[in-house]
């Protein structure tokens, strides 16, 4: 607070009614939902999330949940990483259709996509068939209802959330920052790890974190690839409310998954702040 | 150029390149089984055939859901590019302590999981007695579609070079012909973007829905997730078949107006 704050400027009002919106309809909710996850029969309690964690399924499920966000994460970063490259690189035609294959499957729901993956995975699927042609099988697999199958199918609809934050950093990168470093006896490793890559970790990090994040709270993407034995925090309180009606236990996982996610998006802003005084 | 960045250049080409096969696999899948004569998703289908198209016609609730998500989404995107827009103005130009923080507050529902979001408000409509499912699907998508609208406009506001206003009135504008003639006109990519943004999000939506929906009143997605888990048949790809054209209508919309390569930049 400083001095000048003390008389509101007048523009600011113009603020006033989405604020008010999403305190009364987005910040109070969310509120309750936490504050009830830790109410009991006799004032506060953590007794919801001892039980929670006493139990070995529930820790289960919340390895699933993080082992499935972060090979999703590694997937999307490896292929994300070249791409977004090849995107800043590109010009006028190529560039444009380069961001036609990134932006239409973003903007196409993901109960579409998903339902394509269901397709495209099975025994006598696309994938099945190539990679027998290729002779990585001998023969066709099941990969519906498989953890890889289910890293593909959300690798594949959450792969623009990676590439998009690393190409607006790369477009930002002076291009002749690498013919110096050349010039000045640089080489092509050094340039990458010591120019290339730590220009680039902002938008790394922040693709990354995006991504794990919607991979760690999907929901119709594991139920239709991988089924009702793999439970993730997201598809546990999914049914805890819808079809076990255990409302106790969908706030606890839910609460789990929001701690979850404002942890990465606050470590991972942490992780890319603006670094001064070097 | 040495050999080793040859090999690097190359490699970078054929990841980005495999990459778009790898995203547009699954339209391309959805749109060939579409066509196809049989029931059971087989590729390449043994025969082509619009039977899945006109079972569409005939398809119980498909109507009504459709109807129901456009209305939701046509009315959230309304009231949020109402709410963001005055809300991006005030923290582009007011002068006034934490607007990075408000910044942050509007566009948090993004960074959530949506349905924790779903639950909260569930929770909250029971509270207060809403039992209405349209207006809660309203209230509720408007939470999902302001972050889009409050992001999209505020960025570009900040880009916006406010003296030509000041240029435009020395000149003999009166306030209003300025921000007409000289701020709309800028503006109005944005503005069409956001809305197009906030519009798909809200169409797209299943994890916030799926909480406000019964068996009468039903969004887009939560129907076909019905459809997809009852009795999965190649009408579905018919429906995202159509999805996608009408995606690719929007972004063609915007290529025309805008520009894709701005989209990237909010």
């Amino acid at each position: 607070m400083n001095a000048s704050s003390s008389r509101v400027d007048p523009v600011a009002l113009l603020a006033a009614p989405a604020i008010l919106y999403m305190l009364v309809v987005f910040a109070l909710p969310m509120s309750v939902l936490v504050i009830r996850s830790f109410s009991g029969s006799s004032g506060p309690t953590i007794e919801a999330y001892t039980s929670f964690l006493g139990d070995a399924f529930n820790w289960r499920v919340i390895g699933n949940t993080l082992r499935i966000a972060f090979f999703t994460s590694l997937v999307c970063l490896l292929i994300g990483y070249p791409t977004a490259v090849a995107l800043a690189r590109s010009k006028g035609a190529v560039q444009a259709l380069l961001l036609v294959a990134i932006i239409l499957p973003l903007s196409v729901g993901v109960v579409v996509k998903t339902f394509a993956w269901q397709i495209v995975l099975r025994r006598d699927g696309i994938v099945a068939a190539f990679l027998v042609a290729t002779g990585v099988w001998d023969e066709p697999q099941l990969l519906l209802f498989t953890e890889t199958g289910l890293v593909l199918g959300a690798a594949n609809v959450f792969l623009p959330f990676m590439i998009l934050p690393i190409y607006s950093v790369l477009k930002l990168i002076n291009p002749n920052l690498q013919d110096a470093a050349a010039t000045l006896g640089a080489s092509p490793a050094q340039r990458f790890f010591r120019i290339a890559l730590p220009l680039a970790t902002p938008g790394l990090f922040s693709g990354t974190s995006i991504v794990f994040s919607l991979a760690a709270s999907m929901y119709v993407i594991p139920s239709l690839l991988i089924g009702d034995r793999f439970q993730t925090l997201a598809t546990l309180t999914g049914r805890a409310f819808l079809l076990m009606r255990d409302e106790r236990l969908g706030s606890t996982t839910a609460t789990v998954l929001l701690v979850l996610s404002i942890l990465i998006v606050t470590v991972s802003a942490w992780a890319v702040r603006p670094k001064g005084g070097r | 150029m040495t050999v080793t960045e040859r090999i690097t250049a190359a490699m970078v080409w054929i990841i980005a390149f495999a990459a778009c096969v790898f995203l547009m696999a699954p339209l391309v899948v959805t749109i060939l089984v579409s066509f196809g004569s049989s029931s059971i998703f087989s590729l390449p289908p043994p025969g082509w055939s619009m039977r899945w198209y006109e079972r569409l016609l005939t398809l119980r609730g498909l109507a009504s859901s459709l109807g129901t998500s456009v209305e939701i989404a046509a009315a959230s995107t309304l009231v949020s590019m109402g709410l963001g827009g005055l809300a991006a103005i005030a923290l582009a130009r007011g002068r006034f302590a934490g607007r990075e923080a408000i910044a942050a507050f509007l566009t948090s529902p993004l960074m959530l999981p949506g349905l924790v979001l779903g639950i909260a408000l569930l929770q909250a409509f029971r509270y207060v007695g809403g039992r209405d499912i349209w207006l809660s699907l309203l209230f509720a998508h408007i939470v999902i579609t302001l972050p889009y609208a409050v992001r999209t406009l505020y960025s570009s506001l900040t880009l916006f070079d406010f003296s030509l206003i000041d240029a435009a009135r020395t000149l003999g504008c009166s306030p209003t012909q300025a921000i007409v003639r000289v701020l709309a006109p800028n503006m109005a990519p944005a503005c069409l973007t956001s809305a197009i943004f906030a519009f798909l999000a809200s169409m797209d939506n299943y994890a916030v829905s799926i909480f406000f929906t019964n068996a009468f009143t039903k969004t887009l997605p939560i129907q076909m997730l019905n459809y997809v888990e009852e009795r999965p048949d190649p009408t579905i790809a018919a429906i995202s078949s159509l999805l996608i054209v009408l995606v690719l209508i929007f972004l063609l919309i915007i290529e025309r107006a805008v520009g894709l390569r701005r989209i990237t930049e909010v």
